[in-house]
């Protein structure tokens, strides 16, 4: 339900003009939700950036979900690339 | 990779019947950007539980859901956070040792030593999931959030679900 909770606010937040982007864990709930930015990670439910302790891969999630503000034609839900 | 198939039993029934089309977010809302990002402040928003040891602790009772959210200053050592999320549907072993793993208020501090974001807030806003009647949410805790991020004249948000 946390992916729910985020998306929900995630778009209270547009509506206010404000940019968003958000992780998803579950692609099923987000893509009947469409928030409008969502980064799909392939990692179990409690590890939204990856895992833990590694600085490494949590910024290498971080700045792909950042890079999705640039882009305006939502909803979008991008695949986290491993390699990039 | 979290899909419906990996949820325990229990949960991927309820999550396989829970009524998520009512609150598709059918108004496709979207705000653009108005400056980069290497200039914009940037807020984070988690569904993790998370709060500060003196807060109050979120209510695990209310089976329809806790839509109440804590600030938390990033201030704080990020692994003093206390995570009080009621979910079994999730392993917490990951985010008891790295708090940043759902709330990376570290990693946003090294991005603005970078200079690839322009600043942090100086607050983070924590729900906790699990919110199985999201009414409250979308009608009152939600704008109550959001009108706390303008009033921080924020660019931009990042939000992360458990």
């Amino acid at each position: 339900m946390c992916v729910q909770t985020v998306s929900l606010i995630q778009a209270e937040i547009e509506r206010n003009k404000i940019p968003t982007v958000s992780i998803s864990l579950l692609k099923e709930v987000t893509s009947i939700l469409k928030p409008s930015r969502a980064l799909f990670v392939p990692f179990k439910m409690g590890y939204p950036l990856g895992l833990q302790n590694n600085a490494d891969l949590q910024h290498k999630i971080i700045a792909q979900a950042l890079s999705l503000l640039e882009k305006n034609n939502t909803p979008i839900l991008a695949d986290f690339a491993p390699i990039s | 990779m979290a899909t419906y198939s990996d949820l325990k039993f229990s949960h991927r029934l309820f999550m396989q019947n829970y009524p998520f089309l009512r609150y598709e977010i059918a108004d496709n809302p979207v705000a653009r950007m108005s400056k980069p990002l290497n200039e914009c402040k940037v807020a984070l928003i988690t569904s993790a539980g998370l709060r500060l040891e003196n807060d109050k602790p979120f209510k695990h009772s209310n089976k329809l859901g806790d839509v109440s959210f804590r600030e938390i200053s990033n201030e704080i050592e990020v692994q003093s956070l206390i995570e009080d999320h009621k979910s079994s549907a999730f392993d917490h072993l990951g985010i008891e040792s790295d708090k940043n793993l759902a709330l990376p208020i570290d990693r946003f501090k090294e991005l603005v030593r970078n200079k690839a974001i322009g600043s942090l807030n100086h607050r983070s806003f924590s729900f906790m999931g699990s919110i199985i009647n999201p009414r409250k949410l979308i009608n009152e805790t939600a704008p109550q959030v959001t009108k706390l991020l303008k009033e921080d004249e924020i660019d931009c948000v990042f939000l992360t679900p458990v």
